[in-house]
Formats: structure tokens, sequence, C-alpha cells
């Protein structure tokens, strides 16, 4: 008990310090690389709090695909960091936000350690209707049987976003290719990664997908995963990223939540309710959508993380 | 159970963190990362929360747990487009700054 206490002791302090690294650090770069690491401390906290599922999904975007979003960034918006600094607000004004901050933060920890112990709980009924969905990951369950409608639902946000960060490409770009063309240096350690990595990625991304039904996995870790070894192959020169405009890349991105509203609006005859499964084939719908809902995400996540379009379809 | 708590302080102070940064760093691209953390401060809370009502023959309370997943997948989407409105700004303008340029000191580059 006593280790285990110093072990969540030390994890506890060391993401406080990376937190605070990642605000006070004086530059930009520090402070990304820094919630790289965070991101990664902080899955080791989920697992500590037995939620595996939420830290295989914290590790693969907070720490991978944010991190990259945000490195990509700041090499771009390198030449405004002096003005930045320029603008850095006086003591008495940080000594105010500061004193603000720990008030929001003390009446948090007042609320938290106030609430009501064990808290009011869905877990019974979940672990009682479990057996009818022919899964055994509780987590899995929830996301795609018992609180379908909010997955569906983020499946279409996700698109969202992506159609708002593409409605920011300048006129002439439009229809074009996202990011910048990566030059391929076959000699270079980046190209060696993305002709040995991405196998071994799709790979894992399938298990994790497959396992999913059963064990901590699913469609969000597997489809970070692929983004992650498609964003390999991309910012390694070794193809380049696809023009918006694309059939097939706008077929790709809506498939997940297409088939999951086709099996959603089945449900109506079959199963009496929209996204209700016919009771002896709940589990090969749930793996179907889930196969498709990886594609997307997968899709998506990478093409978000690319940005808007810029620069025209031949270039 | 003080290790939840621990957890759950951490959250909380998370969020402190976050808003500090969100008020007092001047870089927009700052601003995101520190809202990021505010945003997976309250994750953390929500999930130790949930951690309390762990049991029925299962490891935690699996629907917030569901939720958080959804949580952090949506405030990606989020920072995404934060982030390229940020840059298409600094195209436009050739600055990253969110104050107006009358008011402010004249760029130092």
């Amino acid at each position: 008990m006593t280790m285990a206490m110093l072990l969540d002791g030390c994890l506890v302090l060391l993401i406080l310090g990376i937190a605070a690294w990642t605000v006070l650090a004086r530059n930009t770069f520090p402070a990304v690389a820094g919630y790289a690491v965070y991101g990664l401390l902080l899955a080791l906290a989920w697992v500590r709090l037995a939620a595996i599922d939420a830290a295989l999904t914290e590790a693969a975007i907070g720490g991978g695909l944010t991190g990259v979003l945000l490195i990509r960034a700041t090499v771009r918006l390198r030449s405004t960091e002096a003005r930045a600094h320029a603008e850095r607000p006086g003591p008495l004004f940080r000594i105010f936000a500061a004193l603000l901050a720990a008030a929001c933060a003390g009446l948090l920890a007042v609320v938290f350690l106030g609430l009501p112990d064990p808290a009011p709980t869905l877990a019974p009924m979940v672990a009682e209707n479990l057996s009818v969905t022919g899964l055994g990951n509780a987590v899995t369950a929830v996301l795609l049987a018992f609180r379908a409608i909010d997955t569906l639902l983020e499946a279409v946000v996700l698109v969202f976003a992506l159609i708002a960060v593409w409605s920011l490409a300048p006129n002439r770009h439009w229809g074009g290719r996202p990011g910048p063309r990566y030059t391929l240096d076959p000699d270079a350690m980046l190209a060696y990664l993305g002709r040995l990595l991405p196998p071994l990625g799709i790979i894992v991304a399938i298990y994790v997908f497959w396992v999913g039904a059963d064990l901590p996995g699913g469609k969000f870790q597997a489809g970070t995963l692929l983004s992650a070894m498609w964003l390999l192959t991309i910012i390694a020169g070794l193809q380049d990223s696809p023009p918006v405009s694309r059939r097939w890349v706008r077929g790709l991105l809506v498939l997940g939540t297409v088939v999951f509203l086709a099996i959603g609006f089945a449900g109506w005859p079959l199963a009496g309710f929209f996204l209700a499964y016919p009771e002896d084939y709940a589990k090969p719908l749930i793996l179907l959508i889930e196969a498709a809902s990886m594609i997307s995400i997968a899709v998506t996540l990478g093409l978000l993380v690319l940005g808007p379009p810029a620069r025209s379809n031949d270039s | 159970m003080s290790t939840l708590n621990l957890y759950g302080l951490c959250g909380a102070a998370l969020v402190g963190l976050g808003l500090y940064g969100l008020l007092a760093v001047p870089h927009p691209l700052r601003k995101i990362l520190a809202f990021n953390l505010v945003g997976s401060g309250v994750f953390l809370l929500f999930g130790v929360v949930a951690g309390r009502g762990a049991g029925y023959g299962l490891a935690g309370d699996p629907v917030p747990q569901a939720l958080v997943i959804t949580g952090i997948v949506v405030a990606f989407s989020a920072t995404a487009l934060a982030v390229a409105l940020l840059l298409r700004l600094h195209e436009e303008t050739g600055s990253a700054s969110l104050s107006p340029p009358e008011s402010g000191e004249p760029p130092t580059v």
C-alpha cells in the first residue's frame, strides 16, 4: 500500500511539474515538447485509475497526435515568438491571474472532496446487461450499444471540425493538397522508420481494434494509431497527402457515420428502436460499425493534423 | 481511498495551472496548450469521481470512462481547429498576436 502510495505521489508530482513547465517555459518549442511527455504521464495516471481504455486514448491522442499538431504549428509560428515575449503582462497582472487560478483550483478541490462517496453510478446496469451485447469490454459496450447515440454524434463532430478546418483554405487552394510537400531523403532515418513502422503499426492497430470487443482497446485507439502511421509515411516523403476534393477521401471520411446510421435505422424494423441491435447479431453488427468507424477516424484525424489545403493539386 | 483523492486533487491543480496559462501567457499557441491542460484536468477529476463508483465486477465505472474517451477525441478536434485558425491569422497578418496592432507596442520583428 505504501509502495503504491509512493508511486502515485511521484507520478502526480511529475504530472504537475511537467504541466507547470508547459505553462512557464520561456519558449514555445520546449513547452510543446513538454506537453507530449505530459500526455504520456497522464496516460500512466489513467492506468493507475484502472481506466485502461482512457489511458490508451490519452497516450495516442494527448501524447502523440496533439504533439505532432502543435510542433508543426510551432515551427510555422517561430517568427512570432519575439512579439509574444514583448507582450508579456506585468507582475501585478500575473499575481492577480495566479490568485484567480489558485482560487478556482481550490474551489474545485473543495467541491471534489465534498462529493458523495461512492458516487451515483450506472455501473450495475452496465454489468447486468453486458451479456446481451456479446461484448466483454464494458467500455466498448457503453460506446457502441448503451450510449451509441453519443458515439454517432461524436463521429459527426469530427467531420464537422474537419470541414471547419478546410474552410480556412485560401480560395486558390480549395480542393488541393493539405500541408507542404515533404521531400524524400532515401538515406534519412525518417524514411527508414517510414518503411519499417507502418506494417507493424497496422498489425498492432488491427489487434487493438479486434481485442477491443473484450479487452481494453477499440476503434478510437486503433484509428489514432493508423492515422499516425499514415502521417509518418507522408512526413517521410514516401507519399503525398491526398487532394481534399478526391471522391475516395470524402467517401472514407463519412464511411463510419454512414454504416453507423444504416445499421441504426435498420434497428427500427428489426429490433424496434433506432440504434437497437437484433438480439443475436449485436456483436457482429458492433464489430462492423467499429471497423468502418476506425477507418473514418484514421482519415479524419490525419487530415485534421495536416490542416487546410495549402497548395494546388499538382504541385 | 486516499490514492484516488490524490489524482482528483491533481486534476483540480491542473485546471488551475491551465487557467493561469490562459490568462498570463501571451502567445496564442501557448494559450491553446493551456486550454488543453484545463481540459485534461477536468477529464481526470471526472475519471476519479467515476473510479469511486467502481465494483460490480468491473474495474471502474465504464460510463464516465466512455465519456472521457469521447471527450479526449473531441478536444483534439477542437485543438486542431484552433491551431488552423491561428495559422490562418498568421498567414493573413504576418503576426499571431491577439491584441489589436494599434494599442500594443510595435512588433519587434
